[in-house]
């Protein structure tokens, strides 16, 4: 690992994006206009009193999912461009590290997502008046642990896919899954034993968990640092995984 | 020590990727400090053979070393440069950028990406987009992150492609200039008159070395000053020399 490439490295992805105001302005934007639209959709639900809302429930689990989603999209296409543009084989005939430009992606993508996340969180916590009980800076934490979780999966998945076009067709196959069984639509005590079981191996479901922690406590839990802790795991794992797909030498 | 010293060799050098045996056993030197040709038909295997020589292509069998080391080992990767045949840079950033961020892996300062843009005649576009350049600049970026490295061998498939000849000359000139401060340069062309730049010329074909020979012998074995004409001559015998063999056998 070389500090100065790696760090080059993301200011050089930072800098193709700064190119790009239109990515930029999706990326911050986007989540928060979500959130609005959930908002609105439960906006006439009638509760019994002292019961919490929908919104509280499904918008702060939005806000850990938006990361994960965006930046592993952005992340397979920008790893499939350098891949087949040459830039990529330029690079590794260079003395940098896999490692290097690895990490240099994630770190840039993950202050990317910090940005976003910070927006969305703001949005949902000063607008919308987003009721938990934790740090909304622990919903921060876990939204940037799933951006670079989505980070790590689009550096792998790009090393499946030719095309573009191919790279957004991993989205149903990698992203769509965890969205269904993380809890967002059934908690997953109540889901049947087989989706139960695949439930608990996918990394979504521990940040989902965590965000659950975050909401009904006031102070950080020994479970919530867990499934964090968890999550960190899987980044890393996936991350030497991604490392083992590029190769300096074709055959 | 001789004065020119050898900064590549092969010996056997075999390529095969998948079933396709795209180099067939090749043996030749490139003297260090001086301009070696490659030169072939398209598909005669000069890409791989740079590849090979960079290290991002796997070798099936044989030797190739590069300044006494084996092609592709983590100490060369300081001393190697590549240029792609497609402009291998950042479309999305400035050229300045470019070159800044192929630099910043050989530890080069903002003053070496200043020189190395100089070099190729960028220096008024060094704050555009390489994506809004035309194509011989976008080449030019490409060159340039290269250059920004004082690479000690340089490897250049086909850099004057889409050149106009203004630019052409401009380049053989600087090519020459850094031969001359003892840079090995290996360039790959398929344009024939390009070969009176170059001291020593690989003619490759079919994943064969036809001969190596300076631009000089070239002229007299293919009996032209023509060097295309003389290169087609040689051809031509080579393919002459085959099919009797295969008549024979």
């Amino acid at each position: 690992m070389n500090l100065r490439m790696t760090l080059a490295t993301t200011a050089r992805v930072l800098g193709q994006l700064r190119h790009d105001h239109r990515s930029v302005a999706l990326i911050l934007v986007v989540p928060a206009l979500l959130l609005t639209a959930v908002y609105f959709l439960f906006e006439n639900e009638t509760l019994p009193p002292g019961f919490p809302r929908t919104f509280d429930r499904v918008g702060l689990m939005m806000l850990a999912i938006f990361p994960f989603v965006v930046m592993f999209l952005v992340t397979s296409i920008t790893m499939l461009r350098e891949r087949t543009s040459g830039t990529l084989e330029r690079l590794l005939t260079t003395p940098i590290h896999k490692a290097d430009l690895l990490f240099g992606y994630a770190l840039a993508f993950s202050i990317m997502a910090a940005l976003q996340s910070l927006v969305a969180t703001a949005v949902a916590y000063w607008i919308f008046d987003l009721d938990i009980k934790g740090s909304p800076g622990f919903v921060v934490m876990i939204a940037v642990i799933n951006a670079v979780l989505g980070v790590a999966l689009g550096l792998l998945c790009s090393a499946f896919a030719r095309t573009e076009f191919q790279a957004v067709q991993f989205m149903p196959v990698v992203v769509v899954p965890q969205i269904l069984l993380c809890g967002l639509f059934v908690a997953r005590d109540d889901m049947n034993e087989v989706l139960q079981a695949v439930s608990s191996v996918l990394p979504l479901s521990f940040s989902v968990d965590a965000l659950k922690e975050i909401a009904g406590n006031a102070e950080a839990t020994a479970t919530m640092w867990q499934d964090s802790l968890m999550m960190g795991g899987i980044v890393v794992g996936v991350l030497v995984l991604a490392a083992l797909t590029l190769r300096r030498q074709t055959r | 020590m001789s004065p020119h010293p050898t900064a590549v060799e092969a010996a056997g050098l075999h390529v095969t990727r998948g079933r396709t045996s795209i180099l067939r056993g090749l043996d030749f030197t490139v003297e260090a400090g001086r301009i070696t040709g490659l030169l072939g038909p398209s598909g005669s295997g000069k890409t791989t053979l740079m590849r090979a020589i960079v290290g991002v292509q796997r070798i099936t069998q044989g030797t190739l070393s590069v300044l006494g080391r084996p092609a592709g080992s983590a100490p060369l990767r300081h001393d190697v440069g590549y240029v792609t045949q497609g402009a291998s840079v950042y479309g999305d950033l400035s050229v300045e950028a470019n070159v800044r961020y192929f630099g910043a892996m050989h530890g080069a300062t903002p003053a070496d990406a200043a020189e190395a843009i100089a070099a190729v005649g960028l220096q008024a576009f060094a704050q555009q987009k390489a994506a809004d350049l035309s194509g011989g600049q976008f080449s030019r970026v490409s060159l340039a992150c290269a250059l920004v490295a004082h690479p000690t061998v340089l490897v250049l498939d086909e850099p004057t492609v889409g050149l106009d000849p203004v630019l052409r000359a401009e380049l053989w000139e600087r090519f020459a200039a850094m031969a001359r401060a003892g840079t090995t340069l290996l360039i790959s062309s398929h344009v024939m008159e390009e070969a009176s730049h170059c001291s020593s010329l690989l003619l490759l074909r079919e994943g064969l070395l036809l001969a190596q020979l300076s631009p000089a012998e070239l002229a007299e074995r293919g009996g032209s000053d023509d060097l295309e004409r003389a290169f087609l001559t040689i051809i031509k015998a080579a393919d002459h020399g085959q099919e009797e063999s295969q008549v024979a056998s």
